[in-house]
């Protein structure tokens, strides 16, 4: 299952092999905080309580979260570009659902 | 005699002239600066995405009139305005009557993320370019109420704006450095919210604050209360979308 899901996620276009490069990620995920007061309405708790990070077949990073993460959470890490690939980005949210992007990385 | 004097002085005080204002980013931590500078990292981008995406969505899209959504650079600074037939509209009304009048659509409805998106994309097309809202003409009366609004003393704490935002700019006040409350930031990224809020919605917190009347978003007192203060922020730069404590 791979629904859509609102994310930005900013890395270079290209690096060297070898290179260490740093990944930005910012979800646009909504929460409230269970406080009574005109205008907020009431939200499923929905948590993305996994985010994995696959590149060249290998996973690269994983962060368990959990219901102390804010709304649209933003994760930063770093990685070695190794090959020109596909780095793919999944998140695992309550309920069930999973959500995938995929970002193109050129290594030279 | 001396008694006036000393109320002139105190009356003086009151409202800071426009050249001791500071842009509202200088009141940020400098790790609330960096990150209000940084798209990679601003929350606030994932609704200016969203709102460039609407910009270009539908048959009568906003592009299919105005072009891209770069023609709308500088747009923001002259916001609010007064249009043709008198009414005294701030951005997010602007966006609202051009939807219900040339596009034939429902309203978004106020603080809807929809409106909020697109407020938010064809604000930060003026990011950096100085405030200028028309102060004369139509727009005179609506600054007088503004004025008046910052100007009084208001709720169960008897304060009026000016008493925070001018005589105590930059000093700490639940935990947060007190701005000039320019409103030049708006929509922002409040991280208290945990989203991206009107300047009414944080007018609304303010008078909470000081315990007075809050008023509906959108509101005639809001409005003029807005216009007046983007007169006060004349010349000081556009940071929507901004962040917040």
């Amino acid at each position: 299952m791979a629904n859509p899901i609102v994310a930005r996620i900013t890395l270079p276009d290209r690096a060297r092999r070898g290179e260490v490069i740093t990944i930005r990620v910012l979800v646009r995920h909504p929460m409230e905080r269970a406080i009574d007061a005109a205008g907020l309405t009431p939200l499923p708790r929905k948590i993305l309580h996994r985010m994995r990070v696959t590149y060249a077949d290998e996973e690269v990073f994983r962060a368990d979260l959990s219901q102390g993460i804010t709304a649209n959470p933003y994760i930063e890490f770093t990685t070695i570009a190794v090959e020109t690939g596909a780095i793919v980005f999944e998140w695992d949210e309550d309920g069930g659902a999973t959500y995938r992007r995929e970002v193109r990385l050129v290594v030279t | 005699m001396i008694h006036r004097a000393v109320a002139a002085l105190i009356l003086a005080a009151g409202v800071a002239a426009a050249s001791e204002l500071r842009p509202s980013r200088d009141f940020l931590s400098p790790e609330l600066r960096a990150l209000q500078d940084d798209p990679s990292r601003h929350p606030g981008w994932l609704w200016v995405e969203d709102g460039e995406a609407l910009w270009q969505r539908g048959e009568r899209s906003c592009q299919s009139c105005h072009g891209g959504i770069g023609s709308m650079a500088g747009v923001a600074t002259r916001y609010p305005a007064v249009a043709p037939d008198g009414a005294l509209l701030n951005l997010e009304g602007r966006i609202e009557r051009c939807r219900t009048q040339q596009q034939n659509e429902a309203p978004f409805g106020t603080e809807s993320d929809a409106l909020l998106s697109l407020t938010a994309a064809i604000a930060q097309s003026s990011r950096g370019l100085p405030m200028r809202v028309a102060t004369d003409g139509p727009a005179a009366s609506f600054i007088e109420q503004g004025r008046r609004f910052y100007e009084t003393r208001q709720g169960q704490l008897n304060l009026a704006c000016g008493q925070c935002h001018d005589e105590n700019a930059g000093r700490r006040l639940r935990g947060d450095v007190i701005s000039n409350g320019l409103g030049t930031g708006y929509p922002a990224y409040r991280l208290e919210w945990n989203t991206l809020g009107s300047l009414h919605r944080r007018l609304r917190a303010c008078s909470l604050g000081v315990r007075a009347t809050q008023f509906p978003l959108g509101s005639p007192e809001y409005l003029a209360l807005e216009l007046f203060l983007a007169s006060r922020a004349a010349g000081l730069p556009v940071e929507a979308p901004g962040l917040r404590r």
